[in-house]
């Protein structure tokens, strides 16, 4: 394992932690049922929210008679927009700003129109949901119905405008250029021209969304639970909205259900459910169902790309051109354009493609918005590149895996710049990796010569194939820091708060590894803390896979520097020079003798009690921030063995394969379950799952009996191997992020796999989902 | 998701509830398993004003077979309870063979036959099955008891002969003759969904390998489970050859008329249907083969 | 109301979780006189006279159930919500079937969803005590 510059030498000593496959500690409340998900917590006199959900997907709204509902016993309120009074705003755009999407923000409640199948009207707050829900049957509303627009075509015409006031559905555009793309293509040997399309799909972390908010009347402070991702610059914002100072505002993550991107962004809810316990003067409770979850929770990835190559005969990729839209939904969500601008900016991934062309089109229809679902983008143009790389290498007789391997970049071609692939942001480069060694790798796990032969065979009424998928995937960064806070108590008690958020991926196990092993301590000392306004210093968010990347890299500076403040408060009291003093285990050893040593307890006590030491400051601790403005790039291989009855268009995964390299691993446990749940995500996700409107805009996968989750029987064991061949030498860690790269790979892997099996029946897989009624089609339209 | 507002009762004894059934009639719903039901129930797509609870009614679940082969199960029998008996799979091995291809064993825990036959969704396993075996259903309401013919008691979507006043007390299944040959299969897009296609068939043949009599139902494609005449007609008389299968998958195909909704398209479910009567006429031929071996 | 809120609010028991409320997802599984069931889809005086195990109940007061622990050892969870309903699954079918095969294993628990693990974890978790109880029969 090479040390990429700026990489701190670990102590790999028998202590180590780092890279150990720690059991989490965290798990024991889960197990036994005493975690506090927000849904367990229950506050005197607490009242209960529902939302009344447009049933319409564009319509003006004639007139709202809330008097039915207000007569039901036990109903205490219904807020509707007039309630909002001047505090009303609209939901903000907080990153991927590019002009004109600010015509198409969420109002917090409807006014004059709704625009989508879910879309918020009115929140009744009652003694109880079943009250609440009783309340919303007697609300009346008369609406005047308009034409919906379900599709990108169709929105384009403009000839029904989701938002009139903006005068056309085409909300933004954003291009760019690398290289010389009209050059690239005029001179080329070979080109082609393919149209390929990914679904609407998203998240559906098992716990949906809630909050409870309670507001203090007398102290003028609002605490709200249920809060994740972004807790610092949520609280930013509706401390704002609220008129209320930011240190009033409390912000508490409990524990989580899963986020996967979609938990955590604004909407219309984190403003309305503490409005509502302002008002009210009781604390109130939200807790969304499962079918106003696949209404009224970001929805993702749906996107179109005409994807144009360019390459030599003998496979040499020269350049790509993509055109693309983003079907944006009704209105443009906190993320601004992201989704369709990373589909854009990664499109090229592991390849050496030296002419690249985008023009992102982001779009509105009558639809839920868009938001970030686990590597936004990524999966997506993953799709797109690696099936043009197998039609390209079907048309040139090349072999596939021989065509990667000849235009995958090399490392000693790395760092690589690809380019300006994201709106007013640096180059994209790649920091560090071996990809081709990845691909090896890869190859050798899975077998891939034996299967070989099986291409397109048809065996006891089955098609085999075999598909490959290589990516990257941007972890950290994105914003510009993180910070960890860690303090030292009586009793060997050692608290690290961290400024990010925790949904399931095992921080608080990690973390403590990494502190323990910076800080010198046995990890049992450690507890970590997370996700809470008032004790967690302030930073960023959980999102990218940047958790590990950032927030690890701020706790292993932050324990070495407390380490640091511990020697020296040791020296002092010891009476040595601290060079002479080393922090193992939670003991004070002097280096090169034989002493006993000296247990960190006892300076501590000393520290506390005396007020002598440590310069005088009896608190042990230590705040610090790691900063980074570049995103470091994981980077893999995905390899999928399918199985498809040619007579049904059932497909069965087989085999499936992901090889990572996450540049260095903190606890293989936890990064391994990443992989496997988010491969398992991705397969559920490209042959089960779809968000279907109709052609009025109503949602036909109104519960999860349309809307299908992956279960055991639908995927095979993942075999995952995680490698740290290259770690990253932007942070003293050398980690990048886990958790996204499992699933980047998915739906070109298997779209290249069934393409493979069905050569025979000439199918070329250039849509998703793989579903049998869609698989049977192609057969079907390619028999004629 | 929370029901509406409902008025409850839980008779313990079957009069008292079949009074309730008399006097809210239409407005009431009974309560078995509560796995169809209850769904709908928290969606607020059904909203009944009352509900008529008839899990105290332990006299309506059972499994009895009498000395002539006569299997008679009580409209309250768990599936589980069903899937569990050996009683079941001696009698009657189609329908054990369906049994555990509904949903899950969680499901199955709690559902009925009764309440699975009166849902009747379309792509549902115990309606087709009933159709297929031609039960006999008990329908008992406070003026007695009418027996039903399943041919007669699927009428359309999510509707059957079943009065407001009325409860499915028991099911009785015809005699099942061992030498007889039998399938199920179905595609479903995970396991233990309800079927997007499925064909239910059984046949008989004679000493000379000869088609006596053959019951195809086909199921998820249509309002109702179907039986499919035409494609039963086509193989009595036939001695198998290997073009049968084929000409089957054919005219079960053609006579199919499904229609298309988010899963599946019309055309996929004929093609489809067609696909899987030809495979379960295959297993059912091994099967009623290896009888005649013995 | 619903078992499931029952469970949970009259009874403060909330380890049993509400994933969808139509029974599709299992979060809500809890034992019934030994049996699984989907607790959003029972009324609570359904209950009536019944024996129920809750994830509250699994194990002594400080010793884990060996269900517990294997979850544990194979990370067979992250966010957690799902466990519960896997836990309380899980004991239902050992208690049938103490002695499942992976495949039977993979096939029972797939009326229980899981968004985070991919299920590999929770099959060796479960085929782990399943070993052990086999090993301590003999």
């Amino acid at each position: 394992m090479t040390v990429g510059a700026g990489m701190d030498e670990i102590n790999k000593t028998s202590q180590s932690y780092v890279g150990t496959p720690i059991k989490r500690r965290e798990d024991v409340r889960f197990i036994t049922g005493r975690a506090t998900y927000v849904d367990d917590i229950k506050l005197p006199d607490m009242l209960h929210g529902a939302i009344l959900r447009s049933p319409r997907a564009h319509a003006r709204i004639r007139s709202i008679d809330t008097s039915k509902a207000l007569a039901v016993p036990g109903v205490i309120k219904i807020f509707t927009y007039e309630d909002l009074g001047d505090l009303a705003v609209p939901v903000p755009i907080r990153m991927y700003q590019l002009p004109g999407l600010e015509r198409y923000l969420q109002p917090l409640l409807a006014r004059k129109k709704v625009r989508y199948v879910g879309e918020p009207l009115a929140l009744a707050v009652a003694e109880s949901r079943y009250l609440a829900e009783d309340a919303l049957d007697a609300i009346a509303i008369e609406y005047e119905d308009l034409p919906a627009v379900v599709d990108v075509e169709e929105a384009l015409k403009n000839e029904s405008l989701v938002n009139e006031e903006a005068g056309t559905n085409l909300a933004a555009i954003h291009e760019f250029l690398i290289g010389d793309v009209d050059r690239a293509f005029r001179s080329a040997e070979y080109t082609r021209c393919e149209d390929f399309r990914v679904h609407r799909f998203t998240g559906n972390p098992l716990e949906t969304r809630g909050f409870v908010a309670s507001f203090d009347g007398g102290r003028e402070e609002l605490t709200v639970w249920g809060v994740t991702k972004l807790p610092h610059l949520n609280r930013q914002i509706i401390a704002a909205f609220l008129k209320l100072p930011e240190r009033k505002v409390h912000f508490i993550e409990n524990d989580v259900g899963g986020g996967f991107g979609i938990r955590g962004e604004l909407y219309p809810e984190d403003f309305i459910i503490p409005f509502a316990a302002v008002k009210l003067g009781q604390p109130v409770k939200w807790i969304e169902d499962r079918r106003e979850h696949l209404m009224a929770a970001n929805h993702s990835r749906e996107n179109r790309c005409r994807l144009e190559v360019a390459a030599r005969k003998d496979g040499t990729l020269l350049a790509l051109r993509a055109t693309l839209y983003g079907d944006m939904g009704a209105y443009v969500r906190t993320h601004g354009g992201l989704v369709p601008c990373s589909t854009a900016a990664l499109l090229t991934g592991p390849y050496r493609v030296p002419n690249y062309q985008a023009k992102i089109h982001l779009v509105v229809t009558n639809k839920m918005g868009l938001g970030t679902f686990r590597a936004p983008g990524r999966y997506e143009s993953c799709f797109y590149r690696e099936r043009m790389l197998d039609l390209m290498a079907g048309d040139l007789g090349i072999d596939p895996v021989e065509l990667r391997f000849k235009n995958l970049i090399r490392p000693e071609e790395i760092p690589y710049e690809v380019g300006v692939t994201r709106p007013g942001s640096a180059p994209t480069v790649l920091d560090s990796g071996n990809y081709p060694s990845a691909l090896k790798r890869a190859l050798h796990e899975f077998d891939y010569e034996k299967l070989k032969p099986l291409q397109g065979r048809y065996v006891e009424g089955r098609y085999y194939g075999t598909g490959i998928a290589c990516f990257v995937k941007n972890t950290g960064g994105l914003e510009p820091y993180e910070g960890a806070r860690i303090v030292i108590g009586d009793r060997n008690d050692v608290a690290v708060y961290l400024s990010i958020s925790m949904l399931g991926q095992g921080h608080e196990t990690g973390m403590a590894q990494i502190c323990a092993d910076a800080l010198g301590v046995p990890m049992d000392w450690i507890t970590v803390y997370h996700g809470n306004t008032d004790t967690s210093p302030f930073g960023w968010g959980t999102f990218a896979s940047r958790g590990t990347v950032m927030c690890g890299s701020a706790v292993h500076l932050t324990a070495q520097k407390l380490r640091q403040r511990l020697l020296r408060a040791a020296g002092e009291q010891m009476g040595v020079d601290r060079a002479t003093l080393e922090l193992r285990g939670g003991k004070i050893y002097r280096i090169n003798t034989e002493a006993a040593p000296v247990d960190l307890n006892e300076i501590v006590s000393k520290v506390r009690h005396l007020g002598t030491l440590n310069q005088g400051s009896p608190e042990l601790e230590e705040t610090g921030y790691f900063h980074s403005s570049q995103m470091t790039y994981s980077y893999g291989v995905h390899l999928a063995h399918v199985a498809v009855d040619p007579e049904t268009g059932m497909m069965e995964v087989v085999k499936y394969l992901v090889v990572e390299d996450v540049g260095r691993c903190i606890n293989p446990l936890l990064v391994h379950g990443q992989t496997v749940g988010s491969a398992v995500q991705g397969i559920g996700g490209t042959i089960l799952e779809e968000l279907i409107y109709d052609e009025t805009g109503q949602l036909l996968t109104g519960s999860l009996m349309d809307y299908l989750l992956p279960t055991s029987t639908d995927v095979p064991d993942i075999d995952s191997v995680i490698l740290e061949e290259a770690p990253s030498p932007l942070n003293p860690l050398g980690v990048k992020g886990a958790g996204e790269g499992g699933i980047v790979g998915t739906g070109a892997a298997l779209a290249n796999a069934l393409s493979h099996a069905l050569a025979d029946c000439r199918v070329q897989v250039k849509s998703l989902p793989l579903t049998p009624d869609r698989i049977r089609a192609w057969i079907r339209e390619r028999s004629r | 998701m929370k029901p509406a507002p409902f008025e409850y009762f839980a008779p313990s004894e079957l009069p008292e509830a079949l009074e309730l059934l008399e006097r809210y009639g239409d407005e009431a719903k009974v309560l078995a398993g509560g796995q169809s039901l209850m769904p709908l129930m928290n969606l607020r797509l059904a909203r009944p004003k009352v509900i008529v609870d008839i899990n105290r009614l332990s006299n309506l679940s059972f499994i009895a077979v009498n000395s002539s082969g006569v299997l008679t199960v009580g409209g309250l029998t768990r599936q589980r309870e069903m899937e569990r008996s050996v009683v079941v799979r001696q009698q009657n091995p189609l329908l054990a063979a369906a049994l555990p291809m509904i949903g899950h064993f969680q499901i199955r825990n709690r559902g009925t036959l009764g309440g699975s036959i009166v849902h009747a969704d379309p792509a549902a396993e115990l309606p087709a099955v009933s159709l297929l075996l031609e039960v006999e259903f008990s329908l008992r309401s406070k003026s007695g008891v009418r027996r039903v013919r399943a041919q007669d008691f699927f009428m359309d979507y999510l509707t059957t002969a079943l009065r407001p006043d009325e409860l499915l007390t028991e099911v009785q299944f015809p005699s099942w003759s061992q030498r007889d040959g039998w399938a199920i299969e179905e595609i479903a897009r995970r396991n233990g969904d309800f079927a997007i296609v499925g064909v239910a068939l059984r046949i008989r043949m004679d000493e000379a390998d000869m088609i006596r009599n053959a019951g195809i139902v086909t199921f998820g494609v249509g309002g109702i489970p179907q039986r499919v005449h035409r494609a039963e007609e086509g193989l009595i008389g036939r001695k198998p050859d290997p073009q049968l299968a084929a000409e089957l998958a054919k005219v079960v195909a053609e006579e199919l008329k499904p229609d298309s909704d988010l899963h599946a398209s019309a055309e996929y479910r004929k093609e489809v249907g067609g696909v899987l009567a030809r495979r379960a006429l295959t297993s059912a031929l091994v099967r009623a083969r290896s009888k005649e071996e013995n | 109301m619903t078992l499931a809120d029952f469970v949970r609010q009259e009874l403060n028991l909330t380890g049993t979780h509400l994933g969808c409320e139509h029974g599709v997802c299992g979060a809500c599984t809890i034992l019934m006189n030994g049996e699984a069931v989907r607790s959003c889809l029972m009324l609570a005086p359904q209950a009536d006279g019944a024996v129920l195990n809750t994830v509250e109940g699994l194990g002594e007061s400080q010793e884990l159930h060996p269900l517990q622990r294997a979850f544990q050892d194979h990370h067979a969870l992250q966010c957690g919500f799902c466990t519960p309903g896997f836990l309380m699954t899980a004991v239902a079918i050992l208690k049938e079937n103490p002695t499942p095969s992976r495949e039977e294993v993979r096939e029972a628990i797939s009326g229980n969803i899981c968004r985070c693990t991919g299920y590999q974890p929770i099959i060796n978790a479960i085929l782990q005590v399943s070993k052990k109880s086999m090993e301590t029969e003999k």
